[in-house]
């Protein structure tokens, strides 16, 4: 099944290379990624979605933990938990300007740009819903797509907030 | 004060009380060479990287403080890496300080520069490049606690040549301590009823025990309770081979009543060990039928190769201690008479001539302050079955990577870290014509090493597994040139004798432990002698293979 792994780091160089090479020297693949840094600089914060079952996701948890920049791991529960992934669709317009714009509308998706004959629109949400806007706005003629990584936050007063380092880094 | 890089490097290595180094020189890392020799801190030029890197491997296993290699930038710091990979699979202490090309052409291509953190991520526990001056002396600090803290691991630091030179201020300082995660008592409590209800029970022993000198609480509680240890090839020396409840070594060339006797149990307290495939054979079948306590300072090993009904990630003294308090004496002798009904392990070796080479020596080695170093192959196998080994620390052999060329530089890093003991290295000829080399230092700094080479004119192991698993269809396993090893090592100024018999060989290890310097033993040995026991391939450990015409 698909599980939302939020993984707390030390932002510094190199620090994604040893989480994506932890993925893929153990045979686990990443379905989506996304980082950022958080309220404080001197942490990230990554989002990983991949499809594993209960023991997998465990062990994928330990494994994170064991490197010494991870500060802390988390599974998000996919039911309580807010997602959103973020996707700006780039569709060939022509005469169906106005057409198109409605139809985003559904959508949430707001037009960013409408130089030339062709459209770009920014929308926002869980996988679900950015694949349906995709299928309806293939018909139209997708020139080029591109999609963040899904980002999550557990619902309520839960925090994976980390106040400072398990062991002690040089100051910047 | 204002030092320069490199003389930072050197007192933070002093800072953590290091007193012997292993590598290297090369032109990024000359100002660390600089800087060194004015400095208290010996620096042993080995013939090769890679020795350097098992040196400094020996040097942590057989003391079990923080082993230092130094290398260059680029071949100097590949070089490195086989020895990186030995430690890091074996779970053993080392800083590696490396050279790197200065600040202004690093990702340039620069001569002799390459990505050596990029390299070596996998196989280290962490690694750092410098690139900021004022963070070095954290850094080192940094990479020594890493390297100890919790399961230990190798640390490389990559040093621009450029930091090495600068003026930095050095304030002496000393991290704060890192916690250890401590033991879920519920499940502390649990194991403790697991054991207390088991009819037959198992201790097995790894090299975890080693690692965090817990063999005396080891002890403790399976003499408190009677029960039964086997030991994985690194767990060996945890618990004496000559204590009774020892019924050997487990895993692919284990002991039958050791393999058996796991086979049997309906309770392995397995402690400090990964469950590597070695050890357990064919995985689904292995913790069948029985409850498995696993303990281990790492979290990450709990049910990652064998579920565990009751997995205690803590400390392994602490952990050991609650369950020796807990648990309760009980009668085990149905159980011990049913393991006594196996062949035991001094008996266990079908009509292998080659295991009589290693029984010799028992005699040679009991009770004394020696340490013995294997390589990889058939002779460590059984060495690993044949060696009464009594004390941790004292079987020194890479059991994770399985690294040929392992025994002869770790052997050299041991000897130098224990000065009071004598060092017994175990090659095959296959092994040792990779890092031999390593005869130049050991003769030039007069380092009393035995090497014993097992020469059976090919590489033993692989033609036991062509005889197994390719119907004899062997390939690549003989050498068909001749070497004379004596000879070899007397090139390097090293004296040596050839051996034909046990007792020739027990006899010349007996007379080379008296000297003070090294020396060299050559053992002609059958080519076509075969380790036994051996589990047959992809089967359960209970599972030997048995050769109806083996020859």
């Amino acid at each position: 099944m698909e599980q939302i792994i939020a993984i707390v780091v030390r932002n510094q160089p190199g620090v994604l290379m040893r989480v994506a090479g932890m993925f893929s020297r153990r045979g686990y693949n990443i379905d989506s990624l996304a980082v950022g840094t958080t309220e404080k600089p001197e942490f990230s914060r990554m989002t990983v979605t991949m499809d594993a079952d209960e023991a997998t996701i465990q062990q994928v948890c330990k494994q994170l933990e064991k490197l010494v920049e991870v500060e802390a791991v988390k599974v998000l529960p996919p039911d309580s938990s807010s997602k959103r992934s973020m996707i700006l669709l780039k569709v060939h317009a022509g005469e169906k300007r106005i057409e198109l714009l409605r139809l985003a509308e559904v959508f949430r998706a707001h037009a960013v740009d409408v130089k030339g004959s062709s459209l770009t629109f920014v929308a926002t949400g869980d996988e679900g819903k950015l694949r349906a806007l995709i299928q309806v706005m293939e018909p139209y003629g997708i020139l080029e797509m591109v999609q963040t990584g899904l980002v999550a936050l557990e619902r309520g007063d839960t925090s994976l907030r980390v106040e400072s380092s398990r062991f002690s880094w040089p100051r910047e | 004060m204002k030092l320069t890089g490199a003389e930072i490097m050197v007192r933070c290595l002093a800072e953590e009380g290091v007193s012997t180094i292993f590598g290297y020189p090369g032109g990024a890392i000359l100002p660390f060479y600089d800087a060194l020799r004015t400095s208290k801190i010996k620096h042993i030029l080995t013939a090769h990287e890679q020795g350097a890197s098992h040196a400094a491997d020996g040097w942590a296993r057989a003391t079990g403080q923080v082993g230092v290699c130094v290398a260059t930038s680029g071949p100097g710091a590949t070089n490195l890496v086989t020895g990186l990979a030995t430690a890091y699979l074996d779970s053993i202490p080392v800083v590696a300080l490396t050279g790197q090309v200065a600040r202004p052409m690093i990702g340039h291509d620069a001569f002799q520069e390459v990505d050596i953190t990029g390299i070596t991520m996998p196989c280290t526990k962490h690694n750092f490049l410098v690139k900021e001056p004022a963070q070095l002396a954290h850094t080192l600090r940094l990479a020594f606690q890493l390297a100890k803290h919790g399961r230990p691991g190798p640390v490389l630091v990559d040093v621009p040549r450029d930091v090495q030179t600068e003026l930095i201020e050095y304030v002496h300082d000393k991290l704060p301590e890192v916690a250890l995660p401590q033991p879920d008592m519920e499940r502390v409590n649990r194991a403790i009823a697991a054991i207390n209800e088991a009819q037959r029970p198992v201790m097995l022993v790894g090299g975890g025990v080693i690692r965090a000198d817990a063999e005396y609480d080891a002890m403790h509680l399976c003499e408190k309770l009677h029960m039964p240890v086997v030991s994985t090839l690194m767990g060996l020396g945890a618990i004496s081979a000559y204590r009774k409840l020892f019924l050997g070594m487990t895993g692919l060339h284990g002991h039958e009543r050791a393999n058996n006797a796991v086979k049997e149990a309906d309770l392995i307290l397995a402690v400090g060990s990964r469950f590597n495939d070695r050890v357990t054979g064919e995985r689904s079948s292995y913790g069948a039928n029985k409850k498995v306590v696993h303990i281990d300072i790492d979290p990450a090993e709990l049910d990652k190769n064998i579920y565990s009904n009751i997995g205690i990630a803590g400390p392994m003294k602490q952990v050991l201690n609650l369950l020796e308090q807990g648990s309760k004496v009980k009668d085990l002798s149905p159980w011990w008479q049913r393991i006594e009904s196996w062949t035991s392990m001094e008996e266990d070796f079908g009509d292998e001539q080659a295991p009589l080479f290693l029984k010799a020596l028992n005699a040679v080695i009991k009770d004394k302050d020696y340490i013995v170093v294997t390589d990889v192959g058939q002779h460590q196998m059984w060495a690993a079955q044949h060696l009464k080994i009594q004390f941790a620390r004292q079987f020194i052999t890479s059991g994770g990577l399985g690294t040929m060329g392992f025994s002869l530089p770790a052997a050299m890093g041991a000897a130098l870290a224990r000065p009071q003991s004598r060092v017994i290295s175990i090659s095959g000829d296959g092994g040792f014509k990779m890092t031999g080399s390593e005869l130049y230092t050991i003769s030039t700094h007069k380092i009393p090493v035995t090497a014993i080479v097992f020469n059976n004119h090919g590489l033993g192991m692989i033609r036991q597994l062509q005889t197994v698993q390719f119907e004899k269809r062997f390939t690549s396993c003989e050498f068909p040139g001749y070497v004379d090893f004596v000879r070899y090592a007397e090139a390097f100024g090293v004296k040596g004798e050839h051996v034909k018999t046990p007792e020739q060989l027990a006899e010349a290890l007996a007379k080379a432990m008296e000297l003070d310097e090294p020396y060299l033993i050559e053992v002609e040995i059958d080519p076509k002698d075969m380790v036994l026991p051996m589990v047959v391939p992809g089967l359960g450990i209970g599972d030997f293979v048995k050769f109806e015409e083996k020859k």
